[in-house]
């Protein structure tokens, strides 16, 4: 694509700025470490840390998990989305699709109990199966992994097929409909081109968030036989303060993971929006009676799956003392802080991913770069950049002070590739319909965000904003070095008191996390649609 | 050290606070509303006429690895936290000043005679079980390891957890260069190895496994604040292993009066009495009034385990790896 007018000023630098800050964060952090290493004097046989049988048995196990675990949920998830897009209306769908976002805010343990008090030796569906005469074994070893990490992921691709979808130009599903295709040849002839690049980089996004999988693969693992490097990070980071060999294990980490996210973009390939209308009449499309009863289970399962360990939470909270709770002054400045934490950190987070959006459109050798690489923060553990920036920051700021804003950039850039996985695919459809015109017609700048691209985009820019909304609320990862006092979001509320047997309160605090994060999704979708239709 | 020095010309004037008040690190349930913390804040701050702020660390590895990070330039007068096994780490970084104080006050069984660091609270780890579940509990390890593999147990991991590397260091206090059968034996009893303390007692009281690893005060909590006695701990004839909590005047602090008041504050049966209820620990000096009638039906284990922080500290990563073998299996 060729631009007539090269984009200038404030346009042209935000992209790399963007792109810049958020290497940094990562980058800054390990470096932090090394200097503060090697000025401390400590040795570090890298050699030795890379040809160690223990670390590659680790690895080994890490990369089989995460694989297995990507596969499951993207098989799962492909008959899901695509449902999901065939029957726009049904009663339920709008709260299933907000349900679909409750694994990722959950705290782990939280979400790990609940899929225990399901299938765990106890649990309610392990006993109903013995009832019934299915004994099934125990969820203890990589069957427990596998299901947990399923529950976290699937929902995840699932939307993120749908979001390609609905980028989908509409006169193709008018088309196939006219032309009698049955759903198979839709899903293959016309939904599955639009869905690989989105599929792929959604399991891109699962398989990161599987390595770096932690207190899912050692409890339910079973044992340390299940262990990632991730685990092994955090032990040389806390209990042996070997900081050369947290660094050396991150990089292993960083690298094994960049070159199996550049093999998932390969595969998921990029596809032509085409120029089209975008919008045609809504069509009234009859299905047969045995496909609708094909879906029914299908999308129930997916229902069922998702929706029983919240069951399970709502169950337990709802035992709890809520109204005791609410009074608690803590309860209510830990739900303050949460929103106001969660709310900046996902401005900021859209903020920066329309930025690397704009570096992804504007054709490039930097185009993977924005695309692909901003998700490797992710796999740098929060503990790795905890470290690193107390120790950059502390010599100038007081790290009292510094905690809120650290707390709020570090879960918006946890946040982004959530976000960039609902807003690139829209930004580039709006690119190629509308960016050469737009230079044609002198549209630039601020005009052109609210003239043409905000119109279009404003449905996955709300996905993405209360995505990255509820994944700040459940992030606490780099508060603990920080000094906790100044920052008490809800889970880490949950933590707190789980860690000091008042596990009733936990359930509680809990049911109100989950609850408040669909309220938040619900008022994003409500304002999504109301700017939509001023538009 | 060069990086204290590096650090240190940076940090002069941050070091420069008011001598007044006492900036105490500490672990996270310390400092919650229900914890000590509060308490102790109020009390000593009535006494000293000085303002007491406590900083927050996850627990007490972290506690220490704060201080590592901050390069021997603290913030903290003191800190308070670690546990003995730390100990020997913690003065190898010569962030600690010796206390200089009389502690004959101090009551931990087996004794007390740092110099640099004062125990606050001690405990014992324990198998804490489900009376509704298990009728007659292991009354050894030995009949733990041995016992009915179809009763599981959850238990922590050593390499992330205190509780976890507790009972690893229990067993090879016990069984020496045989811990490896050992471990293998309790392996076929296990359920899962968490990460934490938290996962482990929340599949406890989930009902998902019938016992935990945890502290023979731990049925105390249930006993008293939901006054349930469900839970409760196994005593085992070979003796518990021990933790003992301690807290240290820092290099910074060693200089500020009222820091060196609040350690002596701590062996006093002011903070003792604030110690069983809220910390849930007993308490590792005299008290001014007896403790709570149930603490006296908790364990009394005859014979405490501990090795020193020293064989800790040269020996863990070893035996860590040889407990990893082992599970890993």
């Amino acid at each position: 694509m060729k631009h007539t007018k090269p984009y200038q000023g404030l346009g042209l630098a935000l992209p790399p700025l963007a792109l810049f800050l958020l290497a940094g964060l990562a980058l800054g952090a390990i470096i932090a470490l090394v200097v503060f290493a090697v000025l401390g004097g400590s040795q570090v046989d890298v050699i030795d840390i890379a040809t160690d049988t223990v670390v590659w048995r680790i690895i080994r196990f890490t990369l089989w998990q995460a694989a297995l675990s990507t596969l499951l949920s993207a098989l799962f998830a492909i008959p899901v989305g695509f449902l999901l897009f065939e029957y726009k209306h049904f009663y339920g769908r709008e709260l299933l699709l907000r349900l679909f976002a409750i694994p990722l805010v959950l705290p782990q343990i939280v979400a790990v109990l609940a899929i225990v008090s399901l299938y765990g030796n106890q649990g309610f569906v392990t006993q109903a199966l013995k009832q019934a005469g299915l004994p099934i074994g125990t969820i203890y070893g990589l069957s427990g992994i596998l299901i947990a990490h399923v529950y976290f992921n699937m929902p995840l691709v699932a939307r993120v097929i749908l979001g390609a979808l609905n980028a989908m130009p509409a006169e193709y599903e008018r088309l196939s409909h006219q032309l009698n295709m049955g759903p198979l040849q839709r899903l293959r002839h016309i939904c599955w081109p639009y869905m690989r690049p989105a599929l792929f980089n959604a399991s891109a996004l699962v398989f990161m968030l599987c390595v770096t999988s932690f207190t899912v693969v050692l409890t339910l693992g079973g044992g340390p036989r299940a262990t990632t490097l991730e685990v092994g990070i955090y032990q040389a980071l806390t209990f042996d303060f070997d900081i050369p060999r947290a660094v050396v294990l991150t990089v292993m980490q960083l690298a094994l993971t960049a070159f199996a996210v550049y093999m998932f973009a390969r595969a998921g390939g990029n596809i032509d929006a085409g120029m089209t209308l975008e919008r045609t009449r809504p069509l009234l499309i009859k299905h047969k009676a045995s496909q609708i009863i094909l879906a029914v289970v299908v999308l129930g399962v997916a229902a069922l799956f998702v929706a029983s360990p919240f069951v399970a939470i709502f169950a337990k909270g709802i035992a709890a003392d809520l109204i005791k709770l609410f009074g608690q002054s803590a309860v209510q400045k830990a739900i303050m802080t949460s929103f106001v934490l969660g709310a900046l950190a996902a401005c900021l987070c859209i903020a920066v991913t329309l930025a690397l959006c704009e570096g992804a459109v504007r054709a490039g050798f930097m185009q993977g770069a924005y695309s692909h690489a901003a998700s490797l923060v992710l796999v740098v553990p929060p503990i790795v950049i905890a470290a690193g920036w107390f120790i950059l920051l502390r010599p100038f700021v007081s790290i009292y002070e510094a905690a809120p804003y650290l707390v709020v950039s570090v879960n918006a850039a946890m946040a982004l590739p959530f976000a960039m996985r609902f807003v690139l695919p829209a930004r580039q459809t709006a690119a190629q319909r509308h960016d050469r015109l737009c230079a044609q017609l002198g549209i630039q700048g601020f005009d052109k965000w609210r003239l043409v691209l905000l119109p279009v985009m404003i449905k996955p820019l709300s996905v993405g904003f209360a995505f990255a909304f509820a994944l700040s609320l459940g992030d606490l990862g780099v508060i603990a070095l920080f000094g906790s006092e100044k920052v008490q979001t809800l889970p880490y509320l949950i933590l707190q008191r789980m860690g000091s047997y008042r596990t009733n309160d936990a359930a509680g605090l809990a049911l109100i996390l989950c609850v408040f994060t669909l309220a938040i999704l619900m008022f994003a979708d409500r304002s999504s649609v109301s700017l939509k239709d001023k538009k | 050290m060069r990086k204290s020095i590096l650090l240190g010309t940076l940090l002069s004037s941050v070091a420069a606070a008011q001598a007044q008040d006492v900036t105490i690190y500490t672990y996270e349930s310390f400092t919650a509303e229900w914890g000590p913390g509060p308490q102790v804040e109020k009390a000593f701050e009535a006494k000293c006429d000085c303002d007491v702020t406590f900083v927050s660390a996850a627990d007490g590895v972290a506690l220490l690895n704060r201080l590592r990070l901050e390069g021997g330039n603290t913030d903290a007068d003191l800190v308070l936290g670690i546990d003995q096994n730390l100990i020997a780490e913690a003065k190898a970084e010569g962030f600690f000043a010796p206390h200089g104080m009389d502690i004959e006050a101090a009551a931990v069984p087996g004794g007390w005679s740092d110099d640099v660091f004062v125990p606050y609270d001690y405990g014992y780890f324990a198998i804490v079980y489900d009376t509704q579940k298990i009728d007659t509990p292991p009354s050894s390890m030995e009949e733990l390891l041995n016992g009915d593999v179809s009763n599981k147990i959850a238990i922590q991991d050593p390499r992330t957890s205190t509780p976890g590397l507790g009972l690893m260091l229990w067993i090879k206090k016990l069984y020496g260069d045989d811990a490896p059968e050992a471990y293998a034996k309790l392996n076929d009893r296990i359920l899962t190895i968490t990460p934490g303390w938290s996962e482990a007692y929340g599949l406890f009281t989930d009902g998902e496994v019938p016992m935990v690893l945890s502290y023979t005060t731990s049925p105390a909590y249930h006993m008293i604040a939901e006054d349930n006695d469900r839970y409760q701990a196994a005593a085992f004839s070979e003796g518990h292993y021990m933790q003992i909590e301690v807290a240290g005047l820092t290099k910074k602090g060693a200089e500020n009066p009222k820091a060196k008041e609040f350690l002596s504050f701590v062996v006093s049966p002011e903070f003792q009495d604030i110690i069983p209820e809220t910390n849930w620990m007993l308490p590792a000096a005299a008290t001014s009034k007896p403790l709570n009638p149930v603490f006296d039906k908790l364990v009394q284990p005859d014979n405490a385990l501990l090795y020193s922080s020293d064989d800790v500290a040269l020996n863990r990563k070893d035996w860590v790896a040889e407990w990893l073998e082992v599970m890993s299996r």
